[in-house]
């Protein structure tokens, strides 16, 4: 059994169904290569250790397809989280070089080459296996966050109007691919283990997406103070920066919603503005 | 509401029972899931990923829905007669009509549920051009509607009430007396088996695209729920028809096959070709000639909105913008990494501040090839190619309920056909999972409510468990999973891609009988926990009945005619736009093919095709 392609499709001659992949694998032919060393975490359930790995590179690669290109030809049930391999689905988080990263979006060629790349999964999780950690604490999460809650339609046809302007803002946050990786990072929850008490950056993004979306009536922030525990965030920035979809979560969503809890909780004018401001579902 | 089972090898399955079973959590399954979770039943949903991780979660274009905001001529009778010429008339008309119908609804449902389309200036949702339709007609977000789409439906059925069993991959449907009864699988994590018992199940479990080497689909895209049905004794029909998107990116090799959303054609970028030529102004269809502009400055002005231009080639179906990639690559015209060339950077010619404009525009385009392979759109031309996208075919259903030949057993979405007939028009799949997966899930329900309890044949279970666990008792000479995945993926590309033979489907088949001889020695290490490549090894099965499907469905259809182009029957033949290939599994096991006939269009139908057409 021969898995290479019969000569005339080499050749392009007529008849080749795919002309175009034979122009590609002359290219590919052509593309620089050379070897990289991983060393990839391995073991389950917390336990392991780092396993050197040293793998045939081309240009271009992303450190997700050299974990397959192991998986595939050394170490066939080396267990990785993906799926879309395009930077949309968030289910590539992992520590690369330490540093919280999507697999599928970080080039071989921005890491530096005098070393091994360094591989792990988030840490900020409990650990099921070699790259794998257990983020389903985020998914319990989400439904603590009281849902979407429009105002009435405007137009007789059950329709909305709204502005692009008023939506851009609340677009940014929805960006979230839910990766994980500002939760992986905020020390609240990766140093002292706030789990319980601290809903954590992603949440506080879609929280501030709902808050802000321009038809939502319903209030969050009592809520947001109390068990979501936005009050233990510090601002440090460190969930800003890991963001693969550049949210600016500090700046966009936590600060506006710490103030709206600092208005509401802390400043007895804007508690008697508040009085009568509140959002009314009516509207 | 679970037990424990005892039973294969002395081992525990964890049963789980539900009235409706939801197999996979795109925008199909969400959709179904919430409906059927409105209706009162007891709702489980599976998927081999994360909940809100499913490929819908890829999708960047638009939702088609003739909402009419930006062009009020649109109807649902247009978007109607649009599909069913894309299709080239081999659709199931009946869905195609549902679909045009209730598109507009339950786009502005997701509206009501949180979902925030990109606006038009009176505040309305905005709507974008796409091939094939008529009028700008796709609800956005960006590029990145897909996303929205899975987050509002995930978000809103998370308070729905839906048992959600996330890393599940369903290994095979359990049948009772001819009636669907359940589903049987194993959880990623621990690998331990699940057994579901259900009253209806629905699989939504999307396509087949790693079927091929070259594709745009995610990992999960083996054709699960597609063999998943077969085996269960359904039956699948238009297996042939495969869409080859024509925009994938082509270098760096690692990225071969992302998509290039046909929204970059959309906002005005061309295809050319080494000598800098628009070669799609060389080669337009006549049935689509009155529609397509005759000058590049028309073909501008369609993609800025203006009304009485007509929109440029580059936005004609993908099967032909894909087959003249082909032609231009194979006479030598290519761009140098086997490709052409798609510019969206010319328009800085045209509008004043291009680059913003194209970073607003299609912020993830622009991500994208910055990240992955050093090319700014806004200033360079991108190279790209036809990839693997998205298959037509599929469960054969009922237009109106969803349901397949198997009694309680539905299908919707990408793993369901009948909508798209020979040929997929851009967005009409996003508005595909919301139309059918409400009625899927409502007819499950329904269908669960009003017939008896099911029970569980546990033979059935433990011959699956068996299967399963087969490759870990395999050490000497065993074959490996990945290397026949790839080898698999090679030879369909090669042998049954874009451009098909009788002889190399032929050939085709023979490696298909020989993958399928070697799968059954298939081996692998290590232990059930996560395990990829026992994964691989599962799919494999999966793979390896779709592929045959395809094949043998493409050898049968001995004309051209939509995403399926036969090189030694180059045209259509009118013949053949009267029936569907279906494939059944026979009694000995053997997969056999029918041609079954296409109802008449009722004179409505027809008259409406006519009056757009004409
Ligand atoms: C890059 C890209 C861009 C696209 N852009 C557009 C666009 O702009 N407009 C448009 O209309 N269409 C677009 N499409 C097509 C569209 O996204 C898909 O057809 C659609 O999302 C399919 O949805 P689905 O619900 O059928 O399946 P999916 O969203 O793929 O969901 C399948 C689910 O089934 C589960 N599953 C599969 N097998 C099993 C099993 N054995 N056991 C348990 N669970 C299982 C999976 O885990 C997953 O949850 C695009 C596709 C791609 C790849
Ligand atoms: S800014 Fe707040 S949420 Fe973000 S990492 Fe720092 S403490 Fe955590
Ligand atoms: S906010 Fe950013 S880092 Fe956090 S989960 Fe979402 S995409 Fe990931
Ligand atoms: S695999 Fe989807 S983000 Fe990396």
């Amino acid at each position: 059994m021969t898995t290479t392609a019969p000569p005339e499709r080499a050749t392009g001659a007529p008849g080749a169904g795919d002309a175009y992949t034979a122009a590609q694998a002359a290219q590919d032919a052509g593309a620089a290569h050379g070897t990289r060393t991983l060393r990839v975490w391995r073991g389950a359930g917390g336990t392991g250790a780092f396993t050197e790995f040293t793998t045939d590179v081309v240009e271009g690669m992303v450190v997700l397809d050299a974990i397959h290109q192991i998986q595939a030809e050394q170490a066939n049930d080396l267990a990785v989280r993906w799926n879309c391999k395009a930077g949309k689905c968030g289910s590539c988080s992992a520590e690369i070089n330490g540093k919280p990263k999507l697999m599928c979006m970080t080039r071989l060629d921005e890491l530096p080459t005098d070393a091994p790349i360094t591989v792990e999964p988030m840490r900020a999780f409990p650990h099921v296996r070699d790259l794998v950690s257990d983020v389903s604490w985020n998914f319990r999460v989400k439904p603590q966050i009281r849902r979407f809650t429009p105002r009435p339609p405007d137009a007789p046809d059950g329709t909305w109007r709204m502005r692009q302007a008023d939506v851009d803002r609340v677009q940014e946050f929805r960006q979230c691919i839910e990766c994980f990786l500002c939760q992986d990072v905020c020390h609240v929850l990766r140093d002292h283990h706030k789990h319980e008490t601290f809903a954590g950056p992603r949440y506080f993004v879609h929280a501030a997406a709902l808050e802000m979306h321009p038809l939502d009536t319903a209030d969050r922030i009592p809520e947001l103070r109390q068990a979501q525990g936005i009050g233990y965030c510090n601002i440090t920035k460190c969930c800003t920066s890991v963001c693969p979809e550049h949210i600016a979560i500090t700046d966009n969503a936590i600060i506006p919603l710490k103030e709206r809890v600092v208005d509401r909780f802390y400043d007895p004018v804007g508690r008697l503005v508040q009085l009568f401001r509140r959002k009314s579902p009516a509207h | 509401m679970s037990e424990r089972v005892s039973t294969y090898a002395h081992e525990d399955y964890q049963t789980v029972d539900h009235d409706v079973l939801v197999i996979g959590a795109g925008g199909a399954g969400l959709r179904a899931a919430i409906e059927a979770a409105g209706d009162g039943v007891r709702v489980g949903l599976v998927c081999k990923s994360l909940l809100g991780k499913a490929h819908t979660v890829m999708a960047e274009g638009g939702v088609a829905a003739a909402l009419a905001n930006v062009d009020d001529r649109d109807s649902w009778r247009v978007h109607f007669a649009d599909t069913m010429r894309g299709g080239q008339y081999v659709n199931n008309w009946r869905m195609v009509e549902l679909h045009a119908r209730e598109a507009p609804e339950r786009v502005k449902e997701l509206e009501a549920w949180g979902a925030l389309f990109d606006r038009t200036v009176d505040g309305r949702i905005l709507q974008r051009n796409f091939g094939g339709h008529r009028y700008p007609r796709l609800a956005h977000v960006g590029d990145r509607t897909g996303l929205e789409m899975i987050r509002t439906l995930q978000d809103h059925g998370v308070h729905a009430g839906i048992d959600v069993h996330m890393e599940c991959t369903v290994l095979t449907l359990l049948t009772d007396g001819g009636r669907v009864s359940g589903a049987f699988g194993y959880d990623r994590e621990r690998g331990r088996f699940r057994l579901f018992r259900a009253k209806a199940v629905v699989l939504a479990t999307g396509g087949i695209g790693r079927a091929y080497k070259i594709t745009s689909n995610s990992w999960e895209y083996t054709g699960d729920g597609h063999s998943l049905a077969y085996h269960a004794g359904a039956a699948l029909q238009d297996m042939e028809f495969v869409q080859f998107h024509p925009t994938g990116m082509i270098w760096p090799p690692s990225v071969r096959g992302i998509l290039v959303t046909e929204g970059v054609r959309g906002e005005g970028g061309v295809l050319r070709n080494s000598d800098g030529r628009r070669f799609m102004f060389d080669d337009i269809p006549e049935n689509y000639r009155p529609q397509t502009a005759d000058s590049e400055d028309e073909g501008w002005r369609y993609t800025q909105g203006d009304r009485n231009a007509r929109r440029p080639p580059e936005l004609l179906t993908r099967d032909h913008v894909a087959r003249c990639i082909v032609r231009e690559v194979r006479e030598g015209r290519g761009s140098p990494h086997g490709g052409v060339f798609l510019d969206i950077s010319w328009i800085k010619d045209r509008l004043p501040n291009a680059a913003e404009h194209i970073k607003r525009k299609l912020p993830s385009m622009y991500h994208q090839f910055r990240q992955l392979a050093n090319i700014d759109i806004t200033r360079q031309p991108m190279e790209i190619g036809p990839t693997t996208h998205y298959v037509m075919g599929g469960v054969r259903v009922d237009g109106d309920t969803q349901m397949s030949t198997v009694p309680g057993l539905f299908a919707a979405g990408e793993c369901a056909a009948g909508l798209h007939g020979a040929n997929r028009l851009g967005g009409n799949s996003l508005s595909d999972l919301l139309v059918f997966g409400k009625r899927a899930g409502e007819h499950a329900a329904r269908f669960a409510r009003t017939n008896g309890a099911v029970s569980i044949d546990g033979a059935q279970a433990d011959a699956a468990a068996r299967a399963a666990l087969a490759p870990f008792e395999r050490h000497d000479g065993a074959e490996q999973p990945y290397h026949l995945q790839e080898t698999l993926q090679e030879r369909m590309q090669e042998l049954v891609g874009i451009v098909r033979t009788e002889r190399e489907m032929r050939e085709a088949l023979g490696a298909i009988a020989e993958l399928k001889a070697r799968a059954a020695h298939v081996g692998v290490r290590g232990n059930r926990e996560y395990n990829p490549g026992w994964h691989t090894a599962l799919d494999l099965g999966h793979l390896l009945t779709v592929a045959e499907a395809i094949t043998r469905s493409a050898l049968e259809r001995r004309e051209s005619r939509g995403g399926h182009f036969r090189e030694d029957f180059p045209e259509k033949d009118p013949a053949y736009a009267d029936f569907n290939l279906v494939v059944r599994k026979g009694a000995d096991g053997e997969m056999q093919l029918a041609r079954e006939p296409i109802p008449p269009l009722p004179a409505e139908l027809a008259a409406i095709i006519e009056e757009m057409t004409g």
